[in-house]
């Protein structure tokens, strides 16, 4: 019975962080500036279904990079000598400890008119491109903040299958590719479905990205909701409407996204 | 019968440089049921990896067939291994695991229905097919470890201490099936043990081994009655071990007595161990014997007592079918064949 008190700050801290700010949402989307409930605002969301489609797209866009760049890469990582994975990991997580902004903005940098892509590109009498402002400079810059997001779960989940699987499976006749897709991609499942959560729910919700990155051109949902809070459209309302339609999108998503993950995994 | 397996002056060193195999040669006919037999950390297991293909020796050659397939990849040579801690596949149930070999060579889905229900027969796990490896016992996951090896009919399976997690009378049952499917099927099985009345009972040859080295190959009744040293002799079954000295051809002195042997050709005073089994040692009268000793402990051993017997220089261990009670002073004989003589090993 005493445990129960350990967990009362989990407890406070649940409902003050978590319970809170999800009742006020839920009260603001529903409610107008007298208090009065409408439906006025989760129906003006429609308006924006475009930068709904564009949101969605794009972080898809960007998971699914994350997940070809990542995949192998956790692979090799997993497959190394124990005392060198630490190494190596860290080497990839390097670019983490470096302010989000700031890594932002050195492909604002890069990337530019007159940045030094372009600029290099024009030495060998190429472009200039433009490459900043488009969407896939936005989408990029998805995969280059979130990429660490995928090869962590992917890379716990694989360091976990013991070498006696690669044995097994070409004792029976599987080539080192065959063995990949019938064994290590399987196994690997519930490090797909969690790094794909954690790539694609940052993603949909981005707004500095898509502002340094995308230009004017290429809202995003959450630029949208930034300015109803925060910019000149000022409108608590429309943007409570639009988070919680949002929150269910990524509900439904990640539902379906479990149905693919194997409840009862245990790797050996 | 030829050769299917052959293995010329193998070495294996691991990074520290310990020799782990030293030299090891070895013929595998075909169609034979061959047992590796030796203490643990002997490298039985590391013998079959290299038969397998997943270790690379450090010199010497593999042969398959008359051909030397050192450089054949796992998955080109026909072996199959029942592994020693299974390695089944967690995210494949029972009937998946089993199928797994035969989907990969695309073997059509009557036939795989067909094998896999034999071998779900056959280790009794019938019913549970659609179970997740994980939710068996121990001794269920090595009878689908067994299975998912031999529904491929390799040519050779290598089966690393299938047998270890079953009960008695299981193991007996399976012991007694895998040698008919052996027979019927005419598959060579190169088996790992170290239950020495396993590898006794089914084996058609028996490699005895210790410290990385063969010690002795032969068939049962051979190693267990012409055992070459010492070692063999003690790990085929109890013996009792003496230092003795050959004074000349068939007379022996161990403990300060002479007997009549019948082993020749050693060299005079050339030191030499005696091996004397338990049921060969016969107990007289204390009066009229060259040795003797008290019994210390009595153990009834279901068709025999086993008795241990402190002779001052040697504690006996002795079989018999009639006990004498602790305490008693007894008599020791021996008939001369049943003193055998070994060379002294080098270690
Ligand atoms: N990867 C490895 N690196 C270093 N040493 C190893 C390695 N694998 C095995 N060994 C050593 O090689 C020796 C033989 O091992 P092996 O697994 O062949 O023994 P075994 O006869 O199968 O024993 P058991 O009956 O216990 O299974 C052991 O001393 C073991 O410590
Ligand atoms: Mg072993």
């Amino acid at each position: 019975m005493k445990l129960k008190y350990f967990s009362a700050p989990y407890l406070v801290w649940m409902v003050v962080f978590i319970v809170v700010p999800l009742l006020m949402i839920g009260f603001f989307a529903f409610t107008n500036e007298d208090g009065q409930f409408t439906m006025k605002y989760i129906s003006d969301v429609g308006q924006y279904a475009n930068i709904f489609v564009r949101s969605i797209w794009l972080s898809l866009i960007a998971t699914a990079i994350c997940l070809v760049i990542a995949y192998p890469v956790a692979f090799i990582l997993s497959r190394m000598e124990k005392h060198k994975q630490g190494t190596m990991l860290m080497i990839v997580m390097l670019p983490m400890w470096m302010n989000f902004l700031l890594r932002t903005y050195a492909w604002m940098t890069l990337l530019g008119n007159n940045g030094i892509i372009n600029h290099l590109l024009g030495m060998v009498g190429l472009g200039p491109f433009k490459l900043i402002n488009t969407s896939g400079a936005v989408v990029l810059g998805m995969v280059y903040n979130y990429l660490p997001f995928m090869i962590l779960p992917l890379y716990s989940v694989m360091e976990k299958i013991d070498n006696s699987m690669f044995e097994a499976a070409e004792d029976l006749g599987c080539s080192y590719f065959q063995t990949l897709f019938r064994v290590i991609v399987p196994l690997s499942v519930p490090g797909i479905t969690s790094g794909i959560t954690m790539v694609f729910v940052p993603a949909i919700s981005t707004f500095i990205i898509s502002r340094m990155l995308g230009g004017g051109s290429n809202l995003l949902i959450g630029d949208l909701i930034e300015m109803q809070f925060l910019g000149n459209a000022y409108n608590p309302h429309l943007g409570a409407a639009i988070s919680l339609v949002l929150m269910v999108i990524i509900l439904v998503i990640m539902t379906v996204m479990n149905q693919f993950d194997p409840d009862d995994q245990v790797l050996m | 019968m030829e050769n299917i397996v052959s293995l010329k002056n193998i070495i294996v060193e691991f990074e520290d440089g310990e020799q782990i195999l030293k030299n090891i040669s070895l013929d595998i006919k075909d169609k034979e049921f061959v047992t590796f037999l030796g203490p643990s950390g002997c490298g039985k297991t590391t013998t079959l990896r290299i038969i397998a293909g997943f270790l690379e020796p450090k010199s010497g050659d593999v042969i398959f067939d008359g051909k030397r397939i050192n450089d054949v990849p796992p998955h080109k040579r026909n072996v199959n291994t029942v592994f020693q801690r299974y390695a089944l596949f967690p995210h494949l149930n029972v009937y998946e695991n089993i199928a797994f070999g035969l989907r990969v060579k695309k073997v059509p889905e009557k036939e795989i229905v067909r094998r896999v229900g034999e071998m779900l027969e056959l280790v009794n796990l019938m019913g549970y097919e659609k179970r997740t490896v994980n939710r068996l016992s121990g001794g269920q996951q090595q009878r689908v470890a067994i299975a998912r090896a031999l529904v491929n009919h390799p040519k050779v399976l290598l089966l690393d201490e299938p047998l270890g997690a079953l009960d008695l009378k299981l193991r007996k049952e399976m012991q007694i099936e895998l040698r008919k499917i052996q027979q019927e099927l005419e598959l060579t099985f190169v088996y790992v043990t170290h239950d020495q009345e396993e590898a006794l009972t089914m084996s058609d040859s028996i490699v005895v081994m210790n410290n990385g080295s063969i010690q002795q190959i032969g068939s049962p009744t051979d190693i267990y009655n012409e055992p070459v040293n010492a070692f063999v002799a003690d790990f085929i079954g109890e013996s009792n071990i003496l230092n003795g000295s050959m004074l000349r051809d068939c007379l022996v002195e161990f403990n300060g007595r002479q007997f009549e042997c019948v082993d020749k050709g050693f060299g005079k005073n050339e030191t030499v161990d005696v091996v004397i089994r338990p049921e060969d040692v016969k107990i007289v009268p204390a009066a009229s014997a060259k040795l003797t000793g008290i019994v210390e402990s009595v153990v009834f051993k279901g068709v025999h007592y086993e008795m241990i017997i402190d002779g001052v220089d040697h504690k006996w261990t002795v079989h018999s079918t009639k006990a004498e009670a602790a305490g008693t002073m007894v008599g020791l004989a021996f008939d001369p064949f049943d003193i055998h003589i070994m060379k002294k090993s080098e270690e």
